[in-house]
Parts: structure tokens; C-alpha cells; sequence
């Protein structure tokens, strides 16, 4: 198997990811990735030293509108999408777990 | 359905059901047409064939029915409803609508109900359009078939035993079976093209800019345009005058005017040059290949210049393509994580919760590219990996750039091949992205491409050629499409004298 990527990468990717990953798919999914990785390295003989890198198709800098106030989404309406909220606010669980 | 077959020629319609857009709303805005009966003669159809076809996310009977009738009302009180009057039009179900379900085919998403309407809603609304329904695409439009939906595949209207293409299958579907006049779907490596091409419809990626992403689902925010699809050219070239323009919402939306396609499509290819491109990557099918040689045969004899290019970086896109699509899809797709929207698996802490819900609420190709787009971003691969996909992005759009200096327009193959049948591309998934090798360069230029069904391939299914353009070359690419739609034509009417 390739070098390119190896399962203890992948599990560090899935973290950063916020994704679980199951161990049953873990080694598949290495494979997987793998699999690109090798199949990208075609660009690796290209000799891109020179050439700048592109961001955006059509460049536009500085784009502003005229600084009317407008009404911005309802409040009511937003929360009511959400899958927990109070008081005007999305509810969330606590940031640190309350286990220990 | 073999009478789900389009076409825009008078004597092929026998049913507002395949009627083009453009005559719709001529008729209903002359007060000779209902607006009422045209979605009718639509819904009847999708009562008939939706079960099998599954276009649809969402089938907005009742929303539809009271609009068609407040446009009959409009008319009968003087009102113009506008362009699109009575049009009825199907959305592919990753543009904003406020107050109805828009769930990019994702469990995550599953129930959401947005606050605001994309500008092509509002605009489409504006025109006088009746929108039937909210269609089904590859969860976050990752994928070439419809079959990474989470609600169920999409069967090619065609042959239901053949995927209809993706992401947008579900808009290509619901037009080529007749449940909707025209559609809108969504274009980040060949999202419209590829399922236009598989279903024997029009489906255009426009001028990145073009066209506002304003509530259109950020999947690839660089790449990502909204196009129509359309039974013929002419209805293509009346939804992009309508849904085009300057959008004040949307920082990408391209400032300067664009002139009329409708106006463009009024000209010949006379003089035209024609760029055939001579180091393409091999590999469409040879049944592919003949119609895409007869197209630029049919070019040249409405006196089109066929002259040679070359594209070196073309065959490059598929990888730049696929570490920067992810990329930005990783970044993107960090939005779903329980709090605002959507899914939220409970969990005693946030980190948990996070995880929890994006696992259960993301299928395997959504998870699998935001993977490797958190990889080809992360520290001590971004140089390698994200950093020189940017360059060889830089190298194609340059490559284009120069092809354009030769030749107005280019035409390749949209697909390699015509619709195949389910799970043929197997548990690979560079299988899948193979696909898309002829259509991935024009979105990482940022340039206008269309496909144009002409011809038939193996199995007597459609075979789609690819129009492309430099920036804002919209009118010259119609121009081209008209011209080969009219030979298509001829040649479906004197099949004899095409052979010869």
C-alpha cells in the first residue's frame, strides 16, 4: 500500500474533521484516499516554481454596496430551525463535558 | 417514456407537457394559454411517472396550483406576469426557499426550512415561473450519478435501469421526463453538463459570476455556478437573461452588463472559429467520439472555421480539481455541526455532539471528500498538495487563455460515455471522478461551458456535446449551440441525407 497516507493519518484527519470514524471503515477508507493521492501525483512533474497561485476566477477586490441599513433575518425564524434554543438563543451542550 | 423525448420543433409536442418555455409564456401572458393548465398537464405526468423516476425531493402540488392560478389572475386583470409566465420549473433541492424544505439530499439537513430565498428564487418569481418542485442530487452535490442521494437514486426518465448523472440528476430528470418545462441545477466540476448530456437535454454552467450563488448551498465557493436546463437552446437562452446579473448579495456576482442571449442566438456561426482541442485526454467512448466529429462537421458546414488548439494542462484539472473542490468543501461543510441547523445528535459535551452529529448526518462520499480536503489543508501537506493544485489551476486557466486566442468557442465530449447503469462504477471512487475529466477544466477557469444533446450513442441513448468559452463568451457559445441544435434537428428529420 501507498505511503501516501497512512491510518494514523487518517484518524488524526477525521479528528481535526470532527468526524467519527469507525474502525471497520478505517482501513478502507485509508485505501481509498490512498488510492487519489497516487492518481494526483501527476502534477507532481510539473514545474509550478514560477507560477502564481489561483485563488479566484474572476478577481475582484474592493466590492462594496451603498450603506443602506436593511432588515436582516428574523430572529424568530432562525431559531425556530434550530435544533435546541432559549431565550432568544441557540442552546448548545455544555463546552466541557460535565463527566469526572 | 419514449415520449418523454424533447424536442423544440413545432410538430413534436402534442401536450404542454412538452412544450418549450418560451411558447408557455408566450400563450399565457396572451391570455391563449392557461397557466392553470400547463402545470396540470405537468402534475399529471409526475402522478404518473414520479414513482419510478424519483426526480423529485419534494413535489410542491398545492404551492404550484395556487400561483399558476394568481398568474391566470394577473393576466386576466391586465397584469404581465413577466418572461416565465406559467413556465412550471423545478429547483434542484440545494437553492434556498424560504419557508420550504432545502435539504441538499442530506440527512443533516433533513426538515430544514430557510429564513431567506436564493436570488434566483426571487428573480425566477419575479418572471412569472411556477415552481413544481425541489429535486434530488448527490448529497451536497458530491457526485456524477444521483445515487449518493440520502433519500434514493434518480432513474434516468430514458432507461431506468441507467443513472441520470449528477449532482444535479434530479433537475435533468424532472425536464427529460416531462414533470417540469425547465430546471435549475448547480455546476462545481459538471454538475448540470454531465446530467444534461445523460438525460438528451440542454444544461448550461455559465461565466463564474454570471449568475448569483446568493442561497445556493456553498459546496466549492470558487466553482460553483447556477445554470438552467432546458429542452432546447432558446428556452437555455431566456432562463440565463433571466436568472443573470448583478447580484449586490453575492461579492462574486460579476458587475458589467450582459448583453442578450436570446438576441445572440438570432446570429449565425459564420466566421466563427471553432477550436478543436488536439491533446484532449483520451478516453470517451467511440460512439461518444463519432457525434462529437459530426458535430464538428455540422459546424463547419454552417460555416463555422474548425481550427486546431491545444490545452496542455486539460488533463491536470481532474487533480486540481479534486484537492481544491474538497478543500473548500471541508471548510463549508464545517458549518453543520448541531448548533444553528439541522441535525444534532445529543451528546454531553459540544466536541462529542459535533462528531456524533456529522457522522450520522453525512454519508460516505460527503465524509470521504471533507477528509481529504482537511488533509490537503493540513500542516505539512498544504504546500503539497492544496498550494500547488492553486498553481495548476493558474496553468489551465493560462492554457485556455492562449486556446481562445486561436478559437472563439471549443467542443469536446460533455461525458465520456452515455448514462450507464447502477453501481457500474463500483466501491472506487476515482471511477466516479473519471467522469468528469472533459468537464472540470472549464469551472477551474472559471469560464461559460453548455452541453448540446446531439445524436444518439450505444443503446439509442443521448449523446451530449460540450460548448466552451473564455470569460463572458455566453453570446458566441449560444451561438454555437443553436447552430448544432438546428443540425441535430436535420438530421432527426432526414435521417437518410445525415448518413450520407
Amino acid at each position: 500500500m501507498s505511503e501516501r497516507i497512512t491510518a494514523a493519518d487518517v484518524v488524526k484527519v477525521a479528528k481535526l474533521a470532527r468526524l467519527d470514524i469507525t474502525p471497520e471503515n478505517l482501513e478502507r477508507t485509508t485505501a481509498q484516499l490512498a488510492g487519489m493521492l497516487e492518481h494526483f501525483a501527476d502534477i507532481d512533474a510539473l514545474d509550478l516554481d514560477d507560477i502564481q497561485p489561483m485563488t479566484q476566477p474572476y478577481p475582484l477586490t474592493n466590492v462594496f454596496r451603498e450603506d443602506i441599513v436593511v432588515i436582516g433575518l428574523d430572529r424568530d425564524e432562525v431559531l425556530a430551525a434550530a435544533p435546541a434554543a432559549e431565550d432568544g438563543r441557540f442552546r448548545v451542550p455544555p463546552i466541557f463535558g460535565l463527566e469526572g | 417514456m419514449s415520449d418523454s423525448t424533447r424536442s423544440s420543433s413545432n410538430s413534436a409536442y402534442s401536450s404542454a407537457a412538452a412544450m418549450p418555455a418560451g411558447d408557455i409564456a408566450a400563450g399565457v401572458r396572451g391570455g391563449t394559454l392557461r397557466a392553470t393548465d400547463v402545470l396540470e398537464q405537468h402534475l399529471l405526468r409526475i402522478r404518473e411517472h414520479e414513482g419510478e423516476v424519483h426526480a423529485f425531493n419534494l413535489v410542491l402540488a398545492d404551492h404550484a396550483r395556487a400561483n399558476a392560478a394568481q398568474i391566470d389572475a394577473d393576466v386576466a386583470a391586465g397584469i404581465d406576469p413577466g418572461p416565465l409566465a406559467g413556465v412550471p420549473i423545478a429547483l434542484k433541492d440545494n437553492m434556498c426557499t424560504r419557508g420550504i424544505p432545502t435539504t441538499c439530499s442530506s440527512k443533516i439537513l433533513q426538515g430544514w426550512k430557510p429564513p431567506y430565498d436564493a436570488t434566483v428564487v426571487t428573480k425566477l418569481a419575479a418572471a412569472g415561473a411556477v415552481l413544481v418542485g425541489k429535486t434530488n442530487l448527490d448529497e451536497f452535490a458530491m457526485g456524477s450519478s444521483t445515487e449518493n442521494s440520502a433519500f434514493g437514486p434518480t432513474r434516468n426518465p430514458l432507461d431506468l435501469s441507467r443513472v441520470p448523472g449528477g449532482s444535479s440528476g434530479g433537475s435533468a430528470a424532472a425536464v427529460a421526463a416531462g414533470f417540469a418545462t425547465v430546471s435549475l441545477g448547480s455546476d462545481t466540476g459538471g454538475s448540470i453538463r454531465q446530467p444534461a448530456a445523460l438525460c438528451g437535454v440542454v444544461g448550461v454552467k455559465p461565466t463564474y459570476g454570471y449568475v448569483s450563488r446568493y442561497g445556493l448551498v456553498a459546496f466549492a465557493s470558487s466553482l460553483d455556478q447556477i445554470g438552467p436546463f432546458t429542452g432546447n437552446v432558446r428556452d437555455a437562452a431566456l432562463l440565463m437573461d433571466v436568472i443573470g446579473g448583478h447580484d449586490a448579495m453575492d461579492s462574486t456576482s460579476i458587475p458589467e452588463p450582459q448583453p442578450s442571449l436570446l438576441e445572440a442566438i438570432e446570429h449565425g456561426v459564420e466566421g466563427l472559429r471553432v477550436g478543436r482541442i488536439t491533446d484532449l485526454p483520451q478516453g470517451a467512448d467511440p460512439d461518444v467520439a463519432e457525434q462529437l466529429e459530426r458535430a464538428f462537421d455540422a459546424l463547419q458546414a454552417a460555416g463555422a472555421e474548425i481550427v486546431d488548439v491545444q490545452v496542455p494542462a486539460f488533463g491536470y484539472g481532474l487533480t486540481a480539481y479534486y484537492l481544491i473542490a474538497p478543500s473548500e468543501a471541508s471548510s463549508n461543510l464545517a458549518r453543520y455541526d448541531g448548533v444553528r441547523y439541522g441535525l444534532r445528535v445529543d451528546a454531553p459535551d459540544t466536541n462529542t455532539m459535533y462528531s456524533a452529529t456529522r457522522e450520522a448526518g453525512f454519508g460516505e462520499e460527503v465524509q470521504r471528500r471533507i477528509m481529504l480536503g482537511t488533509y490537503a489543508l493540513s500542516a505539512g501537506y498544504y504546500d503539497a498538495y492544496y498550494g500547488k493544485a492553486l498553481k495548476v489551476r493558474r496553468l489551465i486557466a493560462d492554457d485556455f487563455d492562449k486556446a481562445y486566442t486561436r478559437a472563439d468557442v471549443l467542443l469536446t465530449p460533455t461525458a465520456p460515455s452515455v448514462a450507464f447503469e447502477f453501481g457500474s462504477k463500483g466501491d472506487d471512487p476515482l471511477a466516479m471522478y473519471l467522469c468528469d475529466v472533459y468537464t472540470i477544466p472549464t469551472n477551474l477557469a472559471g469560464h461559460p461551458a453548455m452541453s448540446v444533446p446531439f445524436g444518439t450513442g450505444q443503446f439509442g441513448l443521448p449523446v451530449g456535446v460540450q460548448i466552451l468559452a473564455g470569460t463572458l463568451g455566453e453570446p458566441r457559445m449560444f451561438r454555437a449551440a443553436a447552430a448544432l441544435e438546428r443540425a441535430a434537428q436535420a438530421a432527426t428529420n432526414n435521417p437518410q441525407e445525415s448518413a450520407a
